[in-house]
């Protein structure tokens, strides 16, 4: 575990007390509503924001406690803000170099030509920032922080702004760098989608305080998360492409818990792939159904049934071998089921999707 | 209608001690419209105001408060004779001083504009790009300001160009040390001699104008943080 971080602060209206200790690898999720925090928390780890009671380390380093304040010019990290906030007067390769030209030699272990291609901005580098597209100047002040070789890349919901179009431009290079750089990622976002398709880890807020943490399978499967996630609630899985066929157009996603028939992506046999699958999406039987349309049926045990807000809905949590999954149903079918812990079931999963 | 020799040299006394008041207020004036753009301190207020006066005082007070001071009893003068300078009034060096304090707030206030104007956002991200925060102000403040620097800079020249009531008090009317083409045209006019008042208030004329085109006309597109 690389960063510790324990910040208390408060101003009017607004408090912030956190104990957390986050993951040296991987992107870890700050997840949850406006106003809970989330960048607040960022910006106290890039030391934007003082907590005058505050202790931050990263990798055995101090950078903030009740002797100690590295500021942040000092701390070896990126971020990426909400707004692309590039610097105007200076052309897009001016924007790129800035921080660059600032670090010593041996500490540059990202090449700009990385981070220029990763994020396919090559062609725009004689461009000012006025002349980009809101997508383009995105993309633009990410490679901006990496091309500082951060040991620590901090992402303010950095989609925040975009349309959603803009935003599938740019999801793909967002995954292409969690699954590139070997340095740990901390994002803050607020929606689900990002999260299923971009975290390792999740750590949830709610009016300035963690309310869970954790790997991001067991912790979206967790049925007591404590912000509804209502039509978002369900699991995301790490599956590989074991097998792929070409007359129906499928592909076979194997995970802990069995294998699932998904759309052929174009993957190739043996390739990582997420797939996220939500609770609505999911039934449940308690025989297999041969003559049924669902192509994903599998045998799994009945670990708890939480009641929803909505009084006709339950959240039941199966567990299929290792792999947790979570089904939206009635309570009239719950009951009707008589579903109660340790009680085997066949869950039918409408659709899978494929984010990553 | 033509200048004679003691008018050019009036224009270039005007000239230099706007250039140097200039000069000197940029030294001075950056640091301070800095200061009262990012500073939270109660004490902005009152300094705000202080650097503003000139805006209202009678020049004549202004140079007034001023000859106190730098006089031989006062605070400054005692100073200045202790150095082995002598005192201020009547010498060049007196108006340079003087035209600082009243042209002070033309160059104050466009840069505190400018300054505040950006916002923490660029100076944040310069910061999270390893740039130290005199770093930071040169190459992200200053070139993101710098129509901020270019009005404060032709507002400062011109204000201290067109001064005339400070130069009075401050300066009189010694030719070729204090004898500035404003005072300069106060003694055409004195002695009745239209067409010398004439031909330098033209040259101000056409000057004043210039400037004030270049500050309303053509304006350097301002920058936005994106």
């Amino acid at each position: 575990m690389a960063i510790e971080a324990r910040f208390r602060l408060s101003y009017a209206g607004f408090g912030l007390d956190v104990d957390l200790t986050l993951p040296g690898r991987g992107v870890t999720a700050l997840f949850g509503p406006s106003g809970a925090g989330k960048t607040t928390l960022l910006r106290c780890i890039a030391g934007l924001e003082r907590a005058s009671d505050g202790v931050l380390r990263f990798e055995g380093e101090t950078w903030q406690d009740a002797q100690v304040f590295v500021p942040t010019h000092r701390r070896p990290l990126g971020y990426v803000f909400q707004e692309a906030s590039l610097f105007p007067h200076l052309t897009v390769h001016g924007n790129l170099t800035y921080g660059l030209r600032r670090i010593q030699a041996d500490a540059r272990r990202v090449a700009l030509d990385q981070a220029i291609e990763l994020l396919g901005i090559g062609h725009l580098l004689e461009r000012r920032p006025d002349r980009l597209s809101g997508g383009e100047r995105q993309r633009v002040a990410i490679a901006r922080a990496l091309a500082v070789s951060p040991r620590l890349l901090l992402m303010d919901e950095p989609l925040a702004a975009l349309d959603l179009a803009r935003k599938q431009e740019i999801l793909p290079f967002l995954e292409g760098l969690r699954d590139e750089l070997a340095i740990p990622v901390l994002y803050v976002s607020h929606t689900p989608d990002e999260v299923a398709r971009l975290a390792d880890h999740l750590v949830v807020l709610e009016a300035g305080r963690t309310v869970t943490a954790g790997p991001l399978a067991e912790t979206l499967a967790r049925l007591d998360l404590p912000i509804p996630l209502g039509e978002d609630a369900g699991v995301v899985l790490d599956a590989r492409i074991a097998e792929r066929d070409a007359t129906w157009h499928l592909a076979r996603a194997e995970f802990a818990g069995g294998s699932l028939w998904v759309r052929d992506a174009g993957h190739v046999v043996g390739r990582q792939v997420r797939v996220r699958i939500l609770a609505r999406d999911v039934s449940l039987a308690l025989t297999p159904h041969p003559a049924s349309s669902i192509l994903n049926l599998l045998p799994a045990v009945v670990e708890a049934i939480k009641l929803e807000a909505d009084p006709a809905l339950a959240l039941v949590g199966l567990r299929l071998g290792a792999a947790p999954m979570l089904a939206r149903l009635t309570r009239r079918s719950v009951d009707a089921l008589g579903l109660a812990p340790g009680k085997p079931v066949y869950v039918q999963i409408k659709a899978v999707a494929l984010v990553g | 209608m033509s200048l004679s020799e003691a008018d050019v040299a009036a224009l270039v006394l005007t000239v230099e001690l706007a250039g140097l008041t200039t000069a000197i207020l940029f030294v001075l004036g950056t640091p301070l419209a800095w200061w009262l753009a990012r500073t939270r301190c109660r004490c902005k207020g009152p300094i705000a105001a202080v650097v503003a006066m000139p805006l209202v005082l009678p020049p004549t007070v202004l140079g007034f408060y001023l000859l106190q001071a730098m006089g031989p009893h006062g605070p400054v003068g005692q100073f200045t004779q202790w150095l082995g300078l002598g005192t201020l009034p009547f010498t060049f060096a007196g108006l340079v001083v003087a035209s600082v304090f009243y042209s002070l707030p033309f160059m104050v206030q466009p840069l505190q504009n400018a300054f505040e104007s950006l916002g923490e956002r660029p100076l944040e991200v310069a910061a999270t790009l390893r740039a130290a925060p005199l770093d930071a102000f040169f190459t992200v403040a200053v070139p993101m300001a710098w129509p901020g620097f270019v009005t404060a800079g032709i507002l400062s020249f011109a204000h201290t160009v067109g001064e005339f009531g400070v130069v009075l008090m401050i300066g009189g009317n010694i030719p070729g040390v204090t004898r500035v083409a404003s005072v300069q045209i106060y003694d055409h006019v004195e002695a009745l001699a239209y067409d010398d008042a004439h031909a330098l208030s033209a040259v101000l004329l056409a000057f004043s104008f210039l400037v004030l085109l270049a500050v309303y006309g053509w304006r350097p597109r301002a920058v936005h943080s994106s």
